[in-house]
């Protein structure tokens, strides 16, 4: 998904007054940008202030509404390092967000050739095939089906490619984690729309393709589309984004984001995989030994400290809530355990409910910070009893031009000064 | 409040136990929803190739033809010998793959010369995807193909002779064999 010599990763320029405004989203977390800890207002703030003296907007002055002004800078992350915006991705400000939930305007991108533009009463989903009937169907005939709705992660193959090599370019948890969101998705089962169409004793795959300019294709095993895969129109209770898809997508819990295509326009049943370019080119693993793992479907259990992570400064001495995110592939998270001590020690962190299969878990861990340097890392356990693996242990199995399903154990390194970096740029 | 959750929790394991969420599988009446559809009626959108070729339409295309087509609408984005840039390099690469530097190119990584057509066919040239007539996306392949060293000058690619093509990386490819790791819970002493 991209390529070796990309340049550095830098911050995206700032918008003036960003510091301002980042000052009051993050005190109540006693974290604040650099040099920031010294910009201490001598009132208490406790004066009668404008607001409080004149009426404010009226109801329906924003019938769709928006984040507050003074939190414009909460917005994904494009790459700078793909040469078309048209195939490219951008990073969810993971860092900025609470709970397991992920803004419908926020949900990482990752778009083939662009995000179409599709009237849904121009939008047809055909299945056909190794099927007895094959049918099309209209969004009407969807959306009167038996729905049901699931809280899912959804992460690209690629996310974390930025920590494989030593150096890396994420200073940030949004560019080191951000190809990862979280939604209540809506649909139908994909066994639902199968049964419909009835599918074939000797089926073992079905092709699922998207109605963008891409025509983005993935074979998906049968098992598992007969399992949990869903065939959504709505997420986080509103219809899709056009950026997820709309009006319609493929949802596979658990599997890399790539296999739940976008506009989903077709889906074919057959016996072989289809070989296509996103599964052969792409999305496969290059071992040391010249190998390549082929259907890499799985995301492994993985977690990251989303609190403080890389940009933050702590800047006071004393009491700081690590928190973040678990997930796994597999199933349930069952167990997350942070160190501040780069790994030597470990103590069980605090499971936010609800810990759903396939979905972001948030932890919690209470830290006392005396002002010492320290390293943080969270470690994953999922109900399998797989245990999120460290980077080297990863690295040694699959070096280092396996770039994709990467899910190793993430080091902050907290310096005296408060600052907190990713310890792989340092 | 915790039992009331303990209440819940256990009968969504019973419910889970009685294979509840998997009835729309095969246990569910047909709803009849949608509208009959036939393979032809289809065909406009039923452009997918399989590895062994299976769905390839008629026609035929050189390698010279494919030059010349490559050079008019390729060229830009993937460089006078598939070099790439700004786009994916195409061509070369070979015994890169176990180097700390690895091409990845259809020639030295792809396994099957198939998804070649399927690819291109779909989603070439980027700004006009599926605008190429089968002749010309048989040519560009043959074309993308002899520019790795796979076939000859004078190959012509078809329904018949593009499935017999054979990639040198086909037989590096296999499953997924993870779990790959085993990471212990240590929580005293543990590294170093």
């Amino acid at each position: 998904m991209k390529t070796r010599r990309d340049p550095p990763i830098l911050t995206p320029q700032q918008p003036i007054g960003r510091r301002a405004l980042l000052r009051g989203a993050l005190a109540t977390a006693g974290i604040a940008l650099p040099k920031l800890a010294a910009a201490a207002d001598s009132s208490k703030g406790v004066e009668v202030k404008p607001w409080m003296t004149t009426p404010g907007r009226g109801v329906g002055s924003a019938p769709y509404g928006m984040p507050s002004r003074f939190e414009s800078d909460v917005v994904r992350q494009a790459t700078e390092h793909t040469p078309t915006t048209l195939s490219s991705w951008s990073f969810t400000p993971l860092d900025r967000l609470t709970g397991i939930i992920t803004p419908n305007g926020l949900v990482y991108e990752r778009h083939h050739s662009g995000i179409p533009d599709i009237d849904p009463d121009q939008h047809r989903l055909a299945i056909h095939g190794l099927v007895e009937r094959p049918l099309v169907m209209t969004m009407d005939d969807i959306l009167r089906m038996p729905a049901v709705s699931q809280i899912r992660f959804l992460e690209c193959a690629g996310n974390s490619y930025t920590e494989v090599l030593r150096m890396s370019r994420a200073k940030t948890v949004q560019v080191s984690h951000g190809l990862l969101s979280c939604c209540e998705w809506t649909g139908v089962p994909l066994s639902t729309i199968l049964a419909e169409s009835g599918v074939k004793p000797e089926a073992k795959w079905v092709l699922a393709e998207g109605a963008d300019a891409a025509a983005m294709t993935r074979s998906i095993p049968i098992e598992k589309a007969l399992d949990d895969t869903l065939v959504v129109y709505a997420q986080n209770g509103e219809m899709l984004r056009p950026e997820q898809g709309y009006p319609l997508r493929l949802l596979v819990p658990g599997y890399e984001g790539n296999l739940s295509i976008k506009w989903l326009r077709r889906l074919k049943v057959g016996t072989q995989p289809w070989h296509t370019r996103d599964e052969t080119s792409k999305y496969t693993d290059l071992m040391p030994d010249g190998t390549v793992r082929q259907f890499t479907f799985v995301m492994e259990a993985k977690s990251v400290i989303t609190r403080p992570s890389g940009g933050h400064v702590l800047k006071a001495h004393g009491f700081h809530e690590i928190s973040g995110l678990a997930w796994s592939g597999r199933g349930r998270i069952t167990r997350v355990d942070v160190s501040t001590d780069g790994g030597r020690t470990w103590q069980r962190a605090r499971l936010d409910e609800p810990i759903l299969p396939k979905a972001l878990t948030r932890f919690r861990f209470p830290w006392e910070w005396k002002g010492a340097p320290a390293l943080l890392q969270s470690r994953a356990i999922d109900e399998t009893g797989y245990v999120q693996p460290t980077r080297d242990q990863l690295i040694a199995v699959r070096g280092t031009n396996s770039e994709d399903h990467f899910n190793a154990i993430h080091t902050w390194r907290v310096d005296a000064n408060g600052e907190v970096s990713n310890a792989l740029s340092s | 409040m915790r039992s009331v959750a303990n209440a819940l929790s256990i009968t969504a394991v019973i419910v889970y136990a009685l294979g509840a969420p998997r009835a729309h599988a095969q246990d569910v009446r047909r709803l009849e929803v949608g509208q009959a559809v036939t393979e032809s009626e289809l065909s406009a959108w039923d452009i997918d190739i399989a590895a062994d070729g299976a769905g390839l339409p008629a026609g035929r295309g050189s390698v010279q033809e494919g030059k010349t087509i490559y050079e008019s609408k390729c060229l830009s984005c993937h460089g006078r010998n598939g070099e790439g840039k700004p786009m994916d390099r195409l061509a070369g690469g070979h015994g890169t793959l176990k180097s700390p530097d690895p091409v990845k190119t259809i020639g030295s990584y792809w396994p099957y010369a198939t998804t070649i057509f399927d690819y291109v066919r779909r989603a070439m040239p980027l700004d006009r995807p599926q605008s190429l007539s089968a002749d010309e996306v048989y040519a560009l392949t043959a074309y993308l193909l002899h520019l790795n060293g796979i076939v000859d000058a004078d190959a012509v690619m078809n329904a018949q002779t593009l499935p017999r093509v054979r990639m040198p990386n086909a037989t590096a490819f296999r499953g997924d064999p993870r779990p790959d790791v085993s990471n212990a819970a240590c929580e005293r002493n543990c590294r170093d």
